[in-house]
């Protein structure tokens, strides 16, 4: 049974779950009942599954660095160094000589090959570095605004080009880490952009589809079909190789939002047009009609917020795929392109099986991308079943 | 049934006539046209046109004609089979797409038939097993297949086979087939490196796939006709195969309308990782160097795919269910 979808008394309280208690309103008039809005319900239900909680929150997490990037970045991520290029990841250790001791990183010491001319890197164990929180680092604006220089991390007796890459360095010895934490803010936002634009193409049309029926759903459902029946990918790739190159940075930022909105909002629409035309059926909007409800308070007050849960499941399930779709478009060479920092950029300095083989820490970034994707899809797919009345 | 397929068919030239639409108004879409590119590339050449020249060429190319006479002449002329030329290599675009096409069809039939042969399976075992370790373990498996973009797999298996086995798995033929005629011998070694990119490209297919039959087989196996024929004592694995999965497999065969352009759409990412030598990566060449009429007319062939894999799915579905049939009768 679900928690609080029928009538309780007030007597009987102990059915009501936790935190139903205190939220619920008494209405005063005629026998006492407890009445919990539909978004609560949802959360009720959302709250027993124990993994998409999991995930809101490494979402929680993925999404504070995207607000933050610059406090958690150990680096410049821009500041290249010819000479540090492919520093393997120096990882955090515990270990020293057998005892545990406070986290630290060795050194790297850099030799170059007299045969094959690269720089082949050994870890130093002579000098360690102490891993230090809220430590100084690089001078920089919490967002955009407040000036400091405190990181999350930093090492002791580390400055300047010294300072250990966690996750090593690419082609240009740019440190891998703090581009990972600027990109997600890109990546990111990207695809919550993208999904924005999406959603309001696809409430919008989805909206006028089944309100209006007819023929105005004829075409609208034809175009959907047509969409989704073109090859995204290369559709995109088109799309936005017509952007012209001379563009700043910012301008093909949203000019991708743009172009991945285009084809994105179709499933949207479905969903949206969906949920309407069952709802319209549902004994519960019937009955208010027949109590003699307004049409817009049969919208507003009945139909919407049954409604919201699900588009908001809907949505979540579609950011994965626009970020999924940036970094496609960026690892391709043909979304965003650099200075811009976004895990698809990354991804392409990986694009060969020789990077792959030199440097396999390149892939990194890849890692975040799904780990942020399943988190967001699992989650998306928790919602949905906490939106739905009827599932067990 | 054949009113059905007749009725199918009369949409074949309005979807093929959008499509030759959105295709030209890609090719449209850059600044510039085809000319002014060429001018620029022979510029820098060092060599220059004369403004009389220039405008010869416009006429001959038809370009200072209004929009849509352009699209007329360009569907014209494909239409009589003439792709035209690639700016950029200086061939025939027929030429080039050639063998290509070919490949990218044996690599996105050949991806369709192993997820179609791995995912009716795993679905039917996780609908009987529902719960079961085996169920968790294709959800699992699902979940982290549709998260992870198919090159990552690509570009890992690669690492792998390279760094273990010492093999380099790119290409789609050993360096002494890439150039050969076609041959038995060269058929073989197609074979024998196709299957790694097949599986790459099919395996978040396969996991969105299995999930739609083991959804459609639990709707079945709850009905009553299945309740029936297990209280006659029918055995369990012979009721589950000859009844409910016959209708829950019917639907797999409309995915077909949205997963062959995904398949399209992912064997271009995989070819240019795997450097396989089909259309994707002639698309993403021709895009970069804004050879547009070499990549509207690839990207019109993928619509032409798609029309045709569309098609081909109604028409099997009207064949294994008679309720569309009927229906549409």
């Amino acid at each position: 049974m679900q928690p609080g979808s029928e009538l309780v008394p007030v007597e009987k309280t102990d059915r009501v779950p936790d935190g139903a208690g205190e939220s619920a309103e008494v209405v005063a008039a005629g026998p006492a009942v407890y009445v919990a809005p539909a978004w609560k319900l949802t959360w009720w239900r959302f709250r027993k599954h124990k993994l998409a909680v999991a995930c809101l929150w490494v979402f929680a997490v993925v999404a504070l660095i995207a607000l933050a990037p610059e406090f958690f970045a150990t680096q410049d991520p821009n500041a290249t160094a010819a000479s540090n290029a492919y520093i393997p990841p120096q990882t955090v250790r515990v270990l020293h000589e057998g005892r545990v001791t406070w986290p630290f990183v060795y050194g790297v010491r850099g030799e170059r090959n007299q045969r094959t001319l690269r720089m082949e890197w050994a870890l130093d164990e002579e000098t360690r570095y102490p891993l230090r929180l809220f430590a100084r680092g690089y001078p920089y604006r919490l967002f955009g605004l407040i000036p400091t220089d405190r990181h999350l991390l930093g090492f002791e007796g580390a400055t300047g080009r010294d300072t250990p890459r966690l996750l090593g360095t690419d082609r240009l010895g740019r440190d891998q880490w703090s581009r990972l934490m600027y990109g997600t803010r890109i990546s990111l936002s990207i695809g919550l952009v993208a999904v924005a634009l999406s959603t309001v193409l696809g409430i919008v049309l989805g909206g006028v589809s089944g309100y209006f029926g007819g023929w105005v759903d004829n075409v609208i459902q034809r175009l959907i079909e047509l969409l989704q029946a073109l090859p995204p990918i290369p559709i995109w790739l088109a799309l936005s190789a017509s952007l012209p190159r001379t563009w700043p940075v910012t301008w093909v930022y949203f000019a991708i939002t743009v172009i991945l909105a285009l084809l994105g909002w179709t499933r949207l629409a479905r969903e949206v047009r969906g949920r309407f035309l069952s709802l319209r059926e549902e004994d519960f909007v019937t009955a208010a009609r027949l109590v003699g409800a307004s049409r817009s308070r049969v919208i507003f007050s009945h139909m919407v917020p049954s409604f919201t849960s699900h588009i908001i499941a809907a949505v979540t399930l579609a950011i994965p795929l626009m970020i999924l779709n940036e970094t496609f478009l960026s690892f391709l060479g043909l979304g965003l392109r650099p200075p811009a920092i976004s895990w698809g950029v990354m991804l392409q300095e990986a694009q060969n099986l020789q990077s792959v083989v030199n440097a396999p820490w390149l892939l990194i970034p890849g890692l975040l991308v799904i780990v942020t994707v399943l988190a967001l899809n699992i989650l998306g797919d928790g919602l949905r079943d906490a939106a739905d009345p009827y599932s067990s | 049934m054949h009113w059905y397929i007749l009725k199918r068919l009369a949409i074949v030239p309005l979807m093929l006539f959008l499509f030759s639409v959105i295709a030209f108004a890609l090719i449209q879409a850059p600044p510039g046209d085809f000319l002014t590119s060429y001018i620029a590339e022979l510029a820098q050449g060092g060599s220059s046109l004369d403004q009389a020249q220039i405008d010869a060429l416009r006429r001959q190319y038809g370009l200072d004609r209004p929009i849509y006479e352009q699209y007329f002449l360009w569907v014209g002329s494909l239409l009589k089979g003439d792709l035209g030329i690639s700016l950029e290599w200086r061939r025939s675009n027929a030429e080039l797409i050639g063998e290509r096409l070919l490949l990218t069809l044996a690599l996105t039939t050949g991806s369709l038939i192993f997820t179609w042969l791995v995912a009716i399976p795993i679905g039917i075992v996780s609908a009987t097993r529902q719960y079961s370790a085996v169920d968790y373990l294709f959800t699992v498996l699902n979940y982290v297949g549709l998260a992870t973009p198919n090159f990552m797999l690509a570009l890992v298996l690669m690492w792998v086979a390279f760094d273990r086995f010492g093999v380099s798995v790119t290409g789609l033929f050993s360096p002494e087939y890439a150039q050969a005629p076609w041959s038995w011998a060269r058929f073989a070694d197609l074979m024998s490196h196709i299957w790694l990119p097949m599986i790459v490209l099919g395996v978040a297919g396969t996991a969105q796939i299995a999930r739609v039959v083991r959804a459609n087989l639990l709707d079945e196996l709850g009905k009553p006709y299945a309740e029936m024929a297990r209280a006659k004592g029918l055995p369990e694995w012979k009721l589950v195969l000859k009844y409910p999965t016959r209708v829950a497999i019917a639907p797999v065969v409309s995915t077909l309308g949205w997963y062959f352009p995904q398949l399209l759409s992912g064997g271009l990412v995989v070819s240019v990782v795997m450097s396989l030598p089909t259309v994707g990566p002639l698309l993403l060449r021709a895009l970069v160097g804004q050879d547009m009429y070499l990549a509207g007319t690839i990207i019109l062939i993928f619509c032409v795919l798609t029309v045709i894999g569309t098609l081909v799915s109604d028409i099997l579905l009207a064949v294994l269910d008679p309720r569309i049939r009927m229906d549409a009768a």
